[in-house]
């Protein structure tokens, strides 16, 4: 069937609409990659606007020579991958079980889970109860509250349940599998979509978290690199908004300058690097969440 | 009179009859209750027992004391907080920005995900998904520094471009009236590839042949969108509208706060960045569990209300 005219037209719209919105995503990311790799005078001053100019890696090699932003990659590292660990076998604990028909007593569980997502102690009693459990400045104040989330046993154990044909299961039942090694030998090998949006969704929560950190962690080196980030990209520009400024300050401010797109491109980079890829399985994740939602 | 006996013994056979039908399941599936075990604990301790902290409210909590030897005091701290300086500053400022938000952020990812299934070039629809879902990744401390860096008032390229047409430089962050602004239209900017990737799914779900039919009886492509698309992803929409709702004085800390400095306070403060500063700052624990829960309550509230309606006029419903 041929277009009419005014398809035509609404067609020609909606392209224009999606041209704009994708510039106005894209501009400031490829500005901070341009930045990153220009002469931070020159960025400041307003003369680069899209593609690098005066090319200079100073922000890089003021991010490397920093002690504490690798410390803080380091125990980022750490907690990304302890807590995703934990996060995970919790989840999948949680899932399996609940996506079967026969567990006596699953409603009353998902009821118990579920409201949790509803009402809260909040903010305080939360606190009270990790400094009362001895986690305060340790990585465990940040791995074990939150090391499981409501909303990601949902979507698993819906993966679980439409995903896994029932008749596997009793099959393997009946051929003696005990429930583990049901979920071991069967559920599991059918189930690395899931589990990859899972790590994913959960080592990118870790990745990018700050809370837990600047309420429970005192010491310096155990900062994650988040908190580092905050001083170097949120803090010095206060105080540059409400400071004076000398010449010597001046030269100070252009060094921080210089380090702030370097290293808004490194604290993202792993993500950054696999996102592509990983795409996919993210959509599918929240795709599985949509359908419960 | 004469039934409720025979009611009570039909009780008694019936409670063994299903703890026996239990007690079978159980043995068959002891692993699976051993399995669910750690995370039946863990939302024991980490979420039903700061419930039942959450009595410090109406407690003078003493630390040393604990929680529950610290004496009763009834609604003094709820008092002291509906009397307070900034108890009008904190609910407007909650709830001014939650509106705000959600009257632009809530239709923007729709627009885009109605938009974004129109498109016929799979490279294109491609192009712009990877595009605008990647700012979901970045971290709030990350998107707050890019914020500060596009706004800043001497180095900015907002304030470079301003300046370029002849106009005033503006201190965006630390101006209270452009706080809200900030807040809401950087999220979308964020947020809203992320958020239509829900709608995206809703509209692949909706049948085909209704569009084949409807271009057949000559609907042009608007009305098809208005028509049949619209309604199509009506009960996502609604399920994510009383999600969204409920959450209206739950307005999240994180980014708040990174945002916000002595200068803009007066817009930008809100309730859980006062219970943060009250409560973990100023170790005023009992005051700022009062104030947390007086807004966990009210989120609670809404949410049923929300959902109570939407039952009515929409029969879609969370539950």
């Amino acid at each position: 069937m041929k277009e009419s005219v005014q398809d035509r037209m609404t067609l020609i719209v909606i392209y224009i609409l999606l041209s704009i919105i994708l510039l106005l995503v894209l501009y400031p990311l490829i500005f901070v990659v341009s930045a990153s790799i220009s002469d931070p005078l020159t960025v400041s001053r307003g003369e680069m606007w899209l593609f690098p100019k005066d090319l200079s890696f100073i922000g890089y090699e003021l991010v490397f020579a920093n002690k504490e932003i690798w410390t803080g990659y380091a125990n980022t590292l750490l907690y990304t991958l302890v807590g995703t660990a934990i996060n995970l076998v919790m989840t999948i604990f949680a899932a399996y079980p609940l996506s079967r028909k026969d567990f006596a007593g699953r409603n009353v569980i998902t009821a118990y889970i579920v409201f949790t997502m509803f009402f809260s102690g909040g903010l305080i009693p939360t606190y009270l109860l990790v400094k009362n459990l001895g986690m305060i400045n340790t990585m465990w104040a940040l791995i074990i509250p939150g090391a499981v989330s409501v909303w990601n046993i949902i979507i698993m154990r819906t993966f679980f349940q439409t995903s896994i044909p029932n008749e596997i299961q009793e099959s393997a039942s009946i051929d003696g599998c005990s429930n583990m090694q049901t979920l071991w030998r069967i559920v599991l090998p059918l189930s690395m979509p899931i589990i990859a949006v899972m790590i994913l969704f959960y080592s990118v929560g870790h990745w990018n978290s700050y809370f837990n950190a600047l309420i429970y962690l005192n010491d310096r080196d155990k900062y994650p690199l988040q908190l580092f980030l905050r001083e170097i990209l949120i803090k010095s520009q206060v105080d540059q908004m409400a400071g004076s400024m000398d010449l010597s300050v001046q030269k100070h401010l252009m060094e921080a300058e210089a380090i702030k797109y370097a290293i808004v491109i490194v604290a993202n980079l792993p993500v950054l690097l696999l996102y592509p890829f990983l795409q996919k399985y993210f959509v599918k994740g929240m795709m599985i969440g949509a359908l419960k939602g | 009179m004469n039934t409720a006996p025979a009611r009570r013994t039909e009780a008694r056979e019936a409670v063994p009859a299903k703890w026996r039908a239990f007690r079978r399941t159980f043995r068959k599936n002891w692993e699976l209750y051993l399995l669910i075990t750690p995370v039946v604990l863990y939302f024991f301790i980490f979420d039903y027992l700061p419930m039942y902290g959450i009595q410090i409210a109406f407690k003078n909590f003493v630390a040393a004391k604990g929680i529950w030897a610290s004496e009763w005091i009834g609604f003094d701290h709820f008092e002291r907080f509906f009397n307070s300086f900034y108890f009008d500053r904190l609910i407007l400022n909650t709830l001014g920005i939650s509106l705000y938000q959600l009257a632009i952020g809530f239709p923007i990812p729709l627009i885009l995900a109605l938009l974004l299934n129109e498109v016929g070039n799979r490279h294109f629809k491609r192009f712009v998904q990877t595009v605008t879902y990647a700012p979901h990744f970045l971290s709030t401390v990350v998107m707050v520094g890019l914020i500060i860096i596009f706004l800043s008032p001497q180095n900015g390229i907002i304030n470079h471009l301003i300046a370029f047409f002849g106009g005033e430089r503006i201190s965006f962050m630390t101006e209270p009236e452009w706080f809200k602004s900030i807040y809401v239209f950087s999220g979308v900017w964020q947020g809203m590839g992320w958020s239509s990737i829900i709608y995206l799914a809703a509209l692949a779900g909706i049948d085909p042949t209704l569009h084949e039919a409807a271009k057949v009886d000559g609907a042009s492509r608007l009305q098809r969108i208005w028509k049949i698309n619209l309604p199509g992803i009506m009960p996502t929409v609604v399920i994510l509208l009383i999600l969204n709702v409920g959450q209206i004085m739950g307005i999240g800390f994180e980014k708040i706060y990174l945002m916000q400095n002595d200068l803009n306070i007066e817009s930008s403060e809100v309730i859980s960045t006062y219970v943060y500063t009250q409560g973990i700052l100023g170790a005023q624990y009992s005051f700022s569990a009062a104030v947390g829960l007086f807004n966990s309550l009210v989120n609670l509230v809404l949410l049923v209300l929300v959902n109570r309606i939407a039952k009515k006029v929409n029969e879609t419903s969370l539950w």
